[in-house]
């Protein structure tokens, strides 16, 4: 374990170029982490996330590990951010300013945050006061030397990790699919109770549709549960129509 | 340069994504916060690699497989965010009081809402448990 000599290091008092730029990108950072948890506009909080991503990958540029900042450029910035981006216009997150963006218990939040880096803090600076990072040599992140230790070492986790993602992958297909093509509800549990069987399945679905068709301009004004009363009101004269 | 400096921004970046957890109600937001969080557990695997010069270099092995982790466990959590709207009509984390044990519990924190869907709930969902039922519907 080669350390770096303590002996012939300057200290805090004389930093070195790369310390400086590491503690100036680290505070952008955190200022623009900072704002991601704390802004009122919902695709603004997403928008600071990608400076507070990308500056994760200058500091990973920094400390000499460069493949796993363009790794962190491409999946973090370039596909994550996206998605989040897209998740939150699929649920209609307002534009503008929305007032209940954080819960009531913001002020136990902030204690518990502010208790815990505190303490964090404090335990990290004194475990680590003498220790120095050796940047010299060769990079230690190259693509070069990624390569060599992923798929010389590594190689039985990565093939379970592209395993991982595939189930990952068909798991959300899954979750996010409407409904089984087969009639099959699935949360049929309701649908169940007062079914007498027969053409009920296929006529859920028409019934399902209409009011998915006619309620789509006003949906997300109302709460879900005037939602399913409603459902459940054309159901019920729905069924009578049938008898 | 000083390890305390990639350590203390690890710190500060974690303990942001935690008040971002605790005190968001969007769902969304709160795996926007999950993810600083696990960024700043990154961050820290690579500082601590390249600290110690691994010969294996399982710091950075590991994080690249944090990162693929991470994107699967965005891409299931918004799977689940989208269909928790679909069904609800909101991604409100403290309106997703199903599962709680008591009646007193599942009734919604803000009261202006409580009161308006208590006409709609004592007329279709008398029970609890049924108002759980439906909720899967």
């Amino acid at each position: 374990m080669t350390l770096a000599a303590t002996a012939g290091h300057p200290g805090f008092l004389s930093p070195t170029g790369v310390e400086i730029a590491f503690v100036l990108v680290g505070l952008v950072t955190f200022g623009a982490a900072l704002i991601t948890v704390t802004t009122k506009q919902l695709v603004h909080a997403a928008l600071w996330l990608v400076v507070a991503l990308g500056g994760i990958a200058v500091e990973y540029l920094l400390l000499t590990a460069e493949f796993i900042a363009w790794v962190q450029v491409l999946i973090y910035v370039g596909s994550i951010v996206v998605l989040l981006l897209f998740g939150l216009m699929l649920t209609r997150a307002p534009i503008g300013r929305s007032p209940d963006a954080d819960s009531g218990n913001r002020g136990l939040a902030l204690g518990v945050a502010v208790a815990s880096a505190a303490a964090l803090v404090w335990v990290v600076v004194d475990a680590f006061r003498t220790t120095w990072i050796n940047l010299e040599g060769p990079a230690q992140g190259s693509t070069k030397a990624s390569g060599e230790f992923l798929f010389r070492h590594w190689v039985l986790p990565f093939e379970a990790l592209s395993v991982l993602l595939l189930a990952a992958l068909v798991g959300a297909i899954v979750l996010s699919r409407k409904e089984g093509k087969d009639g099959k509800d699935p949360g049929g549990g309701v649908g169940a109770k007062g079914s007498k069987g027969g053409p009920r399945g296929k006529d859920r679905h028409v019934m399902r549709d209409r009011t998915d068709r006619t309620d789509r301009e006003d949906r997300t004004a109302r709460t879900a549960r005037t939602y399913r009363t409603d459902r459940q009101e054309q159901s019920a004269a729905s069924r009578e129509d049938m008898s | 340069m000083h390890l305390a400096y990639p350590a203390v921004l690890a710190v500060l970046l974690f303990c942001t994504g935690l008040y971002g957890v605790l005190a968001r109600r969007n769902a969304i937001l709160v795996l926007m916060s999950v993810e600083l969080m696990l960024n700043a557990v990154n961050l820290n695997l690579v500082a601590f690699d390249v600290w110690l010069r691994d010969a294996l270099h399982a710091g950075q092995a590991l994080t690249l497989f944090t990162i693929a982790i991470a994107a699967a466990e965005i891409g299931i959590g918004l799977a689940i965010v989208l269909a928790v709207y679909r069904n609800r009509g909101s991604s409100d984390i403290d309106r997703l009081r199903d599962t709680a044990e008591t009646d007193d519990a599942e009734t919604l924190p803000d009261d202006a809402d409580a009161a308006r869907d208590s006409t709609a709930d004592q007329a279709t969902a008398p029970a609890g448990k049924a108002k759980k039922a439906e909720a899967t519907a």
